[in-house]
């Protein structure tokens, strides 16, 4: 497995000990250890919130560090910027390609190092010299051309180019494949082999299970902030993996109690709320069939990236689908607005709380009512005494703290915010809750809480989509499971008897075969 | 007392008190207001006065700016109005008639309103910039009313009911103080006793998050846009009925860079979100109060200069950085820890940003 002319020796290039970092109410890395090999390519891996990027950016010199060592080529090193991380020899090629698209390849190649002739630049001798760093890689593109004539994996790929052609010892690729179609991904995985026979030392980063196997070498597994450890790829089987990943339960999270519980097979029956068929958008979520009834908890299991947060928008119209046809009640309704949704009595939660949930600046009484406000129309201003009724009894009821309804909301801790989001969907009453990852990054006691409240919910009747990046929350709140990989829906089952472990070995299967 | 301090207006308001206690200073008879023929004189009537079209202006540029846009056409549709109204009386024939005024000002409110349309469909509906959106009505605006007068300047005076909106009185003070009080606090009823004012505050801090909850963001757009076209409308009717004649091309000539001014001394950020009408209000007055100012106590070659360090003091004044930073000088030092100083910057981010844009303005408006 441990492809590569050159292959790990036994000196690590880099050699980080003991990191630690915290951010305001977050530990976001607790003493990790990572090492990296010239050579390899050295992929890292965890679920949202485990700390890869935080790694990446230590790494990288984006954060300083709190605590720990890193060490670079032997020497320990300590960077303030990513000037300084450069310079040591270790470039970065994000997501978003962070180059100047308006500029030539030529340019982008070279640019802070541009050849000069008589103090002018040289644009023969740039361009003479981009067409040898991009045949050296087997790469064909006209050094001449604008960077933004080119599709995103070219671009990525002249970003990379770019960090070889400054030496790089070390090339962090963080989520490169994400936007790329399957034979790009193969262009730049020649690409990224032909770097690591060079003896460069490639960081991996990507949710993808399959260009993980393909690429990598070796790999890391974080969890929660915490290293849970390093293994040889070879050595580790999907589902081992997917386990480390995903991990136990939190012990201190209280078990539900089953006894209020009413069968799941109990709630599946009679008519559905909302039917979905073949339900789809390009490029987001292949077409699948969806059907929840009153009453019931679906959860969404899956990894990050395998289109479980795209499904649910799609429920919600947050974004719109371009294949397929949904039903409320048995009547037909196009959900091609959030607004649309809202009318229909369907609520969601988005998993980016801060972006695509609170407004910040407001207060979190205005937060509050904000959804049942725009229901209304701005014309019939709910009235002051209801909304300080409302904040109130929410407040009240799920512990938001601080207890002040005109506190700004962007002040609260993460679990707190959440909770003014659930509080801004329920008193709107939906029949259907959609909740993306309400407990990530939030403390154990407000996890619990929402957990509660969800299973409470639904015994009064309301529906509600659960997704969890935690298999074990899924399991514990839903009724039925909803199995989605690689933007695929690939299983669906009725939750009595099913396991973490059954649940992890279906996505694990090998893309093609069924599960 | 500390709570009155660190209520937003009252810097802003201590600068305008600041400029009347100037101008007193100079002038002890500055706030002597007299009756003539009825009607009330005096140098702070004349600013209330002159301030009118600038508050209105200014106050749809507010709604406009909360959600995070901004509207250069304002000066343009205040020429499209003047000038359209001026037009339609002077070609009627019967400048007494009450009903030919009438029907001008209703047809030039009506222009106004489209214009404002227009820019709210660029904007919500096509999803260009506000800054780009608006400047082709600016630009186009002004050889629009070029087109409507025949590239002549007109003289609408002779005409009572129309000189009634920028220059008459009603019950002894100028009718345009009182249009634009009217209309100041409909907007103010319209803003906080409707839903209108959340809505556009939580478009503007950020636009996905409302849409997620619901709210129609593109009408709401749309309507601020309106609003601010009206508002020019108005305001063009104003300055051409008070100044006898209508010249397209001077008509609320940067009009534009006075209001948005007034709406950031008023410390409403640039970045959208919160707004403050009276802070709006606040600004408009000081501007105005510092023209007066200019005029009797300064020389007409550095008028721009004085306006320029009076909008710096303000915009200093306001920005919490720069307060905690003169705080530390009195202290002695920087011998405050720095996470103090790290907790105020992270609290002050809105309010400063604001502050340097408005630095920026005001190079603008003194170039």
């Amino acid at each position: 497995m441990l492809a590569g002319s050159g292959g790990p020796t036994a000196v690590p290039i880099v050699e980080m000990s003991n990191i630690s970092m915290t951010f305001p109410g977050v530990k976001a890395l607790q003493q990790v250890a990572f090492r990296l090999f010239p050579g390899e390519v050295h992929a890292l891996m965890g679920e949202n919130g485990a700390g890869k990027s935080t790694l990446i950016k230590a790494l990288t010199g984006v954060y300083a560090i709190d605590a720990g060592t890193i060490v670079k080529s032997g020497q320990e090193v300590r960077f303030h910027g990513p000037a300084q991380a450069q310079a040591a020899g270790i470039a970065t090629v994000y997501q978003e390609v962070n180059l100047a698209t308006n500029l030539t390849v030529a340019e982008n190649i070279m640019l802070g190092r541009e050849p000069r002739r008589l103090g002018l630049i040289d644009f023969r001798a740039m361009r003479k010299h981009t067409r040898s760093v991009l045949a050296a890689l087997n790469l064909d593109i006209d050094p001449g051309s604008l960077l933004e004539s080119h599709s995103i994996a070219i671009q990525q790929l002249v970003a990379i180019a770019r960090a070889v052609d400054i030496n790089a010892e070390v090339l962090v690729l963080d989520e490169p494949t994400s936007s790329l179609d399957a034979r790009e991904v193969a262009e730049l995985f020649t690409v990224i082999r032909k770097i690591r026979d060079s003896g460069v030392a490639v960081l991996f980063v990507s949710h993808f299970l399959d260009q993980v196997y393909e690429i990598a070498d070796r790999l890391t597994v974080l969890r929660n902030g915490e290293l849970v450890g390093e293994y040889l790829v070879g050595d580790l089987p999907r589902i081992a993996l997917i386990s480390k990943m995903i991990g136990k339960e939190l012990a201190a999270l209280t078990e539900l109690k089953q006894g209020t519980r009413r069968e799941a097979a109990e709630r599946v029956a009679g008519k559905s709320f909302l039917t979905a068929n073949g339900l789809g958008k390009a490029g987001s979520v292949y077409p699948c069939d969806v059907e929840i009834y009153p009453g019931e908890v679906v959860g969404l299991a899956g990894l990050l990236g395998s289109g479980r947060t795209e499904l649910a928008r799609l429920l919600y119209g947050a974004d719109r689908n371009d294949s397929g046809t949904t039903t409320i009640n048995g009547a037909p309704v196009k959900l091609r607005t959030p607004r649309v949704a809202l009318d229909n009595k369907i609520a969601f939660a988005s998993e980016n709380r801060r972006a695509e949930g609170l407004i910040g600046d407001l207060t979190v009484r205005a937060n509050i009512v904000l959804a049942m406000q725009s229901e209304r129309g701005w014309l019939r201003q709910i009235p002051r005494k209801q909304q300080d009724e409302l904040a109130d009894k929410y407040i009240k009821a799920l512990d938001i703290r601080p207890t002040n309804p005109e506190a700004l909301v962007r002040n609260l801790s993460g679990g707190n915010q959440q909770k003014v989001l659930l509080a801004r969907w329920l008193i709107t009453e939906p029949n259907l809750l959609i909740l993306d990852e309400p407990t990530r990054g939030i403390d154990v006691g407000a996890k619990a809480q929402i957990q509660k409240l969800v299973a409470a919910l639904s015994d009064e009747g309301m529906s509600v989509v659960y997704i969890s990046a935690e298999l074990e929350e899924v399991l514990r709140l839903s009724h039925r499971i909803v199995i989605m990989r690689d933007r695929h829906k690939i299983a669906e089952v009725v939750n009595t008897g099913v396991t973490v472990n059954d649940i992890m070995e279906t996505i694990a299967a090998e893309a093609g075969q069924p599960a | 007392m500390r709570k009155l301090a660190s209520h937003r207006l009252v810097w802003p308001a201590g600068v305008l008190l600041a400029l009347l206690v100037a101008n007193f200073l100079w002038n002890r008879n500055f706030f002597n207001v007299t009756i003539l023929n009825g009607n009330l004189f005096g140098a702070p009537i004349d600013i209330l006065r002159r301030a009118a079209p600038v508050v209105l202006v200014a106050l749809g540029m507010t709604l406009v700016i909360a959600t995070r846009g901004i509207d250069l056409s304002v000066g343009a549709v205040a020429a499209i109005s003047g000038s359209w109204a001026s037009m339609y009386i002077i070609n009627s024939g019967d400048r007494t008639s009450v009903k030919v005024v009438l029907t001008a000002v209703g047809v030039a409110l009506l222009i106004a309103l489209v214009a404002g349309a227009w820019n709210g469909f660029l904007v919500s509906v096509l999803g260009i910039q506000p800054i780009v959106a608006t400047l082709v009505l600016m630009v186009a605006g002004r050889g629009l009313a070029q087109v409507i007068t025949n590239e002549k300047i007109l003289y609408p005076d002779n005409t009572p009911a129309y000189k009634l909106i920028g220059g008459g009185y009603w019950l002894a003070v100028p009718f345009s103080i009182l249009l634009a009080g009217a209309i100041f606090g409909l907007t103010a009823l319209l803003t906080r006793r409707t839903a209108l004012g959340t809505l556009i505050e939580a478009v503007g801090v950020n636009p996905e998050a409302s849409r997620l909850a619901g709210v129609r963001s593109r009408s709401i757009t749309w309507i601020v846009y309106i609003f601010a076209g009206l508002c020019a409308g108005i305001a063009g009717l104003m300055l051409t009925s008070n100044s006898t004649s209508a010249d397209p091309n001077s008509i609320g000539l940067f009009i534009e860079l006075d209001a948005i001014l007034a709406v950031v001394i008023g410390g409403t950020s640039l970045a959208g979100g919160r707004f403050s009408l009276a802070g709006t209000l606040i600004g408009a007055f000081i501007i105005e109060t510092m023209d007066t100012f200019v005029v009797i106590a300064i020389s007409a070659r550095s008028t721009d200069v004085f306006k320029a360090c009076v909008v710096i003091v303000v915009c200093l004044i306001q920005s919490p950085e720069a307060r905690a930073w003169v705080a530390t000088l009195f202290r002695g030092g920087k011998t405050r820890p720095p996470v103090v100083m790290a907790a105020v910057t992270t609290t002050a981010a809105p309010v400063s940003a604001s502050a340097a844009e408005l630095t920026d303005i005001a190079g603008r408006v003194s170039s």
